[in-house]
């Protein structure tokens, strides 16, 4: 009994401590933004998000996010098949890498995106040279952030692949399967939420990036300033009403994206 | 026809799994690949499914060199010892992959695993996902799913090696069944010598990637090429440090010329069987005794016996 009582307490107490935590760390701060933002009630917060620089704004930010998606899930499902399937040297050295993005500060990639492709590097100058500007425009905007959302796909669909093991990919083989048949029919089915939730999590990456974003853009009002970066210039012009109008909506894409996903997904079988 | 393996060797970095194997796996047989875990059994299995690449030699199959021709090609069926069931698909989605692969037209898919699923005694199971099946059903599952493309050959790896021993019997015995119903030629991997011998018209007994010797059951248990194969067949001991089946063994009390002199160490009884381990001056021998047998003896601890080959049929 003494034993229940105290298993009971201390079950309580992590439950308190846990909850407590997400509490003033994430749940605090979202909820003081979005009642700062509603404070006035949906009409001004509209007509925030809706002026044109706001709206291009957005519509840069959906084009580097979308390219970003694009890229890193058709990387992330082939690097996780690399990675888990096939045995070659420097293998840990690759996944060692795929992890960098998530240690190296996206100012300091953005510096680096910087110094391969500026105005006065040689493959700045070559590819200016053939009508492709990579600095302040959006390609190098979209490099920046495939940089900084690398990981999230691979690491979600890594383990998972891991975990199925090949024999399911072999028996359909044996049933006449071409590779492409085997991967449509077997492999895709066995590890779409693990890439669904990658594929979030990249997107709610690409839409919050700022920092690398900041370097390489150039923050062009109108032309390269994504939904961040105008969120960033607003609050600094003392145009808090925007700031938190276009920061709500950004938000409420990625959480929404979220909620939709495990939604939708199953209860797990085993 | 069957499967003719030739000259195959198989190295994984320096561990050399097929040494120069040689294997004929006759037509319409069902032949047991049978040995110690690690031995290469597998390995064979999968290089001749084409899952694994041989270094050097040929896979013939049903008179095809097939060395070169990816599983998809092969024409084969195989079962996987955890029955790599497609977890997403139903029972019958499984069972019919490899005919929608194929594109057969749908009334056909249908019927051809109506029947399958009948002939594996699941056909009420047909909209169950894999998670809802017993390990006995997932296995025979795999089975009809290998069998439905109509295969040259059946491969099983250890197809009974993940369920427990009551199922296992039960599947074996129905396994015999159906081999004698669709006669595809069929080889299996186990490493359990009575379920080679329960099942197998062929046994080809494999160790550290050779093969020690191919035969019938009989042929295997009553004239072993060499000790392995004698003692990884059925019980042994040694007279006078010759390896013989206990079985083989007669007691005479008193002891007589011709018999090897000891003293019973101990009598130990086992239902129907009788253990009875006699003490020699090469040491302690064993023999199997009927209860009758052992009875009329009236052998107890200490007594002087002698221990001889008795005369059996086959020698």
């Amino acid at each position: 009994m003494a034993d229940g009582r105290r298993t009971t307490a201390s079950r309580l107490g992590l439950r308190v401590v846990a909850l407590a935590y997400v509490g003033i760390i994430l749940l605090l701060p979202v909820g003081l933004l979005f009642w700062r933002t509603f404070a006035h009630g949906i009409g001004p917060v509209w007509d925030q998000i809706t002026t044109p620089s706001a709206a291009h704004a957005f519509r840069v930010t959906g084009i580097v996010a979308f390219w970003t998606v694009l890229g890193n899930t058709i990387f992330g499902l082939g690097t996780a098949i690399l990675l888990v399937r096939h045995r070659f040297p420097g293998k840990r050295l690759l996944s060692a890498f795929v992890d960098m993005p998530l240690a190296v500060s996206p100012v300091v990639v953005g510096l680096a995106l910087i110094l391969v492709y500026g105005p006065k590097t040689w493959t700045g100058s070559w590819l200016a040279d053939h009508g492709i500007e990579v600095i302040f425009s959006i390609p190098g905007m979209v490099i920046a952030t495939i940089f900084v959302s690398l990981p999230f796909v691979v690491r979600e669909v890594a383990p998972v692949l891991e975990e199925i093991g090949d024999e399911q990919e072999q028996a359909a083989w044996t049933l006449g399967a071409s590779k492409l048949q085997t991967f449509r029919r077997v492999t895709l089915p066995a590890i779409r939420w693990a890439l669904g939730y990658g594929v979030v999590l990249t997107l709610a990456r690409a839409l919050g990036e700022y920092g690398a974003v900041a370097v390489v853009s150039g923050n062009v009002i109108d032309k390269t300033q994504t939904a961040t970066l105008y969120v960033s210039a607003a609050y600094q012009n003392f145009d808090t009403k925007g700031a938190y109008a276009v920061a709500f909506a950004l938000a409420a894409v990625a959480i929404l994206a979220l909620v939709v996903l495990n939604l939708v997904r199953p209860e797990e079988r085993t | 026809m069957g499967i003719s393996v030739r000259n195959v060797t198989k190295r994984f970095g320096s561990f050399v799994a097929l040494d120069d194997v040689s294997v004929e796996i006759p037509s319409g047989s069902l032949t047991a690949l049978l040995g110690p875990s690690g031995g290469g059994k597998t390995t064979l299995l999968r290089v001749i499914a084409g899952l694994e690449t041989p270094d050097a030699g040929v896979v013939d199959i049903a008179g095809t060199d097939s060395t070169q021709l990816p599983p998809q090609h092969r024409n084969i069926g195989f079962v996987f010892q955890h029955y790599a069931a497609f977890k997403h698909m139903t029972v019958f989605k499984n069972v019919a992959f490899g005919l929608s692969i194929r594109k057969r037209p749908k009334a056909e898919i249908r019927k051809r695993v109506t029947e399958l699923l009948e002939l594996v005694h699941i056909e009420h199971l047909a909209d169950r996902y894999p998670s809802e099946l017993s390990g006995g059903q997932r296995q025979r599952m795999a089975l009809a799913r290998a069998l439905a493309v109509e295969p040259e050959v059946l491969l099983l790896d250890e197809p009974f090696g993940a369920l427990d021993a009551q199922v296992r019997k039960e599947l074996r015995t129905w396994l015999r069944r159906l081999h004698d119903e669709v006669h595809v030629t069929t080889a299996f991997v186990t490493h359990d010598q009575e379920e080679a011998m329960d099942v197998a018209d062929v046994i080809v007994v494999i160790a550290n990637g050779r093969v020690e010797q191919t035969g019938t059951p009989d042929q295997l248990y009553d004239t072993p090429a060499n000790d392995f194969v004698m003692s990884f067949l059925g019980p042994v001991t040694r007279l006078q440090g010759r390896p013989v089946r206990p079985h083989d063994l007669e007691i005479v009390a008193p002891p007589t010329n011709g018999a090897v002199p000891g003293h019973v160490a101990r009598v130990v009884r086992l239902g129907f069987e009788v253990r009875v381990d006699v003490a020699t001056d090469d040491g302690e021998v064993w023999v199997q005794l009927t209860r009758a047998d052992a009875d009329r003896l009236a052998l107890v601890a200490g007594a002087p016996v002698g221990v001889r080959v008795a005369s059996s049929p086959y020698k």
